[in-house]
């Protein structure tokens, strides 16, 4: 699984980080910063949810 | 195991289309209907005040998903299409034009409608910003406008103010509170947020509400408010809060007090779930039925009913920790937690001077929510403070 995101949808609620915090943290402004763009398997339900949960629609996973 | 084959999902914004998402997620390979009065594919919403009406993206920029994704849930997708009823007992929704759809479960997403001042019905140059078509019809109407009034100062209302003072006209603020946004951050907040408005040239008139419109033939032309004054205005914009989109459920047999009203697992009646705006549940942390409007909750109460809707005996309530959030001018405000109205404000890092600090609201020494003024990633880390407090 490969994550992208667009930093400029970005809306900094960290609802990513709270999610998958393996995956995801904050930049100092509150920008979001993918820790692990290709993170394991077993993160995967994490990412999900972080996909789910991000209320500015700015994570999703590339096409495989 | 659930034994569901057939689910209905009424309303396909975020909240439908995240239930029909986290149902597929659990493994769900039945039948999900999910019903839209809109025409558009899902949307958000939070870009309508913001990037939407100003133009910095196009409207498709605030789609949900992208096409693929949307198809690959294989949903039976009903755009445009409206409900009118729910027969619990017969498992069935009504659509619009005398069809119905058979179902096992349903789940009620339809949202809110945006309330209207009656003394301004009809008027032409008067708006409301709920859907995409809304916001379209506003931003083309801005355009042409030097002047308007945006009646209704709570979140949706000042970002309408800031957007559309940030794109030229001239701005006035109305609403019968002291200061913007008062009810739902108080009024320490609030005094920040009109000093905000002020700043860009905004002028902020609290504490008056309208008296009656400035019509010419069938035209506004701005609000006689009830201090006496006449504001002259191109267009008007009402945020004058919303009701529950409950109304086509009468007859239903369901409790509709303000919302669809559940219980802790967000289950109105056996079969019938209700999620985001219009979802008024148990919530057992706060200790009574509560409603939230917003985003972030929208998402995360799918999820949770999707959960339900399969897990049969092994239903979990619902007790969610809310977030709110506001992005005004250059200014981001968030909140964790659930505000009281009589709750006492701390600051508690920085300062208004700072141009970024946290804030705490607490009850009786009990920090029952954080806000944030420009400081994402600290707020993150208070939000400790109230999920300690709220288990303590």
């Amino acid at each position: 699984m490969r994550i992208e995101i667009d930093e400029d949808k970005c809306t900094m609620a960290g609802q990513c980080v709270l999610a998958a915090p393996n995956v995801f943290d904050q930049r100092d402004d509150g920008v979001v910063a993918v820790l692990d763009a290709e993170p394991p398997e077993s993160e995967r339900t994490a990412v999900e949810d972080a996909i789910i949960r991000c209320p500015a629609v700015a994570i999703w996973l590339a096409a495989e | 195991m659930s034994g569901l084959r057939r689910i209905a999902i009424v309303g396909a914004s975020v909240g439908g289309l995240t239930t029909a998402e986290s149902l597929r997620r659990r493994g769900f390979d039945g039948v999900i209907s999910l019903i839209g009065e809109e025409v558009h594919p899902p949307y958000d919403r939070p870009p309508l005040s913001k990037q939407v009406l100003s133009g910095k993206w196009t409207p498709d920029r605030a789609s949900l998903r992208r096409a693929a994704d949307i198809a690959a849930l294989e949903l039976d997708l009903r755009t445009g299409t409206r409900a009118t009823g729910l027969r619990p007992g017969l498992r069935q929704v009504e659509l619009d034009g005398g069809q119905a759809v058979e179902c096992d479960a349903a789940v009620i997403a339809t949202g809110l409608r945006p309330r209207q001042l009656p003394m301004l019905r009809g008027l032409v140059g008067v708006h409301v910003v709920r859907t995409i078509d809304d916001t379209l019809a506003l931003r083309a109407a801005v355009l042409e406008a030097e002047r308007l009034i945006v009646v209704g100062a709570g979140f949706l209302g000042t970002e309408i103010a800031a957007t559309i003072r940030e794109m030229g006209p001239r701005v006035t603020l109305v609403d019968l509170v002291p200061e913007p946004v008062t009810l739902q951050l108080g009024h320490e907040m609030g005094r920040l947020v009109a000093q905000l408005h002020r700043d860009h040239g905004v002028d902020v008139r609290m504490g008056v509400g309208v008296a009656e419109p400035i019509v010419d033939i069938n035209r506004i032309r701005g609000l006689v408010l009830t201090d006496g004054s006449r504001v002259p205005a191109d267009l008007v914009v009402t945020a004058v809060g919303s009701v529950p989109a409950t109304q086509w459920l009468r007859g239903a047999g369901l409790d509709l007090t303000d919302g669809l009203v559940c219980d802790a697992m967000c289950r109105a009646s056996p079969g019938v779930y209700a999620v985001g705006d219009v979802a008024r549940w148990l919530h057992a942390n706060v200790g009574g039925h509560i409603r939230i409007e917003q985003r972030t909750n929208a998402a995360e109460q799918a999820q949770a009913v999707a959960r339900n809707l399969l897990a049969g005996s092994g239903a979990r309530p619902y007790a969610p920790l809310n977030f709110a959030w506001t992005d005004q001018y250059d200014v981001k405000i968030q909140m964790y937690g659930h505000r009281r109205a009589d709750a006492t404000f701390a600051l508690i890092e920085g300062s208004p001077r700072d141009g970024r600090f946290v804030g705490a609201y607490l009850d009786g020494g009990q920090v029952t929510a954080v806000v944030g003024w420009n400081s994402p990633k600290s707020l993150l880390r208070h939000r400790e403070l109230v999920r300690a407090a709220a288990a303590a």
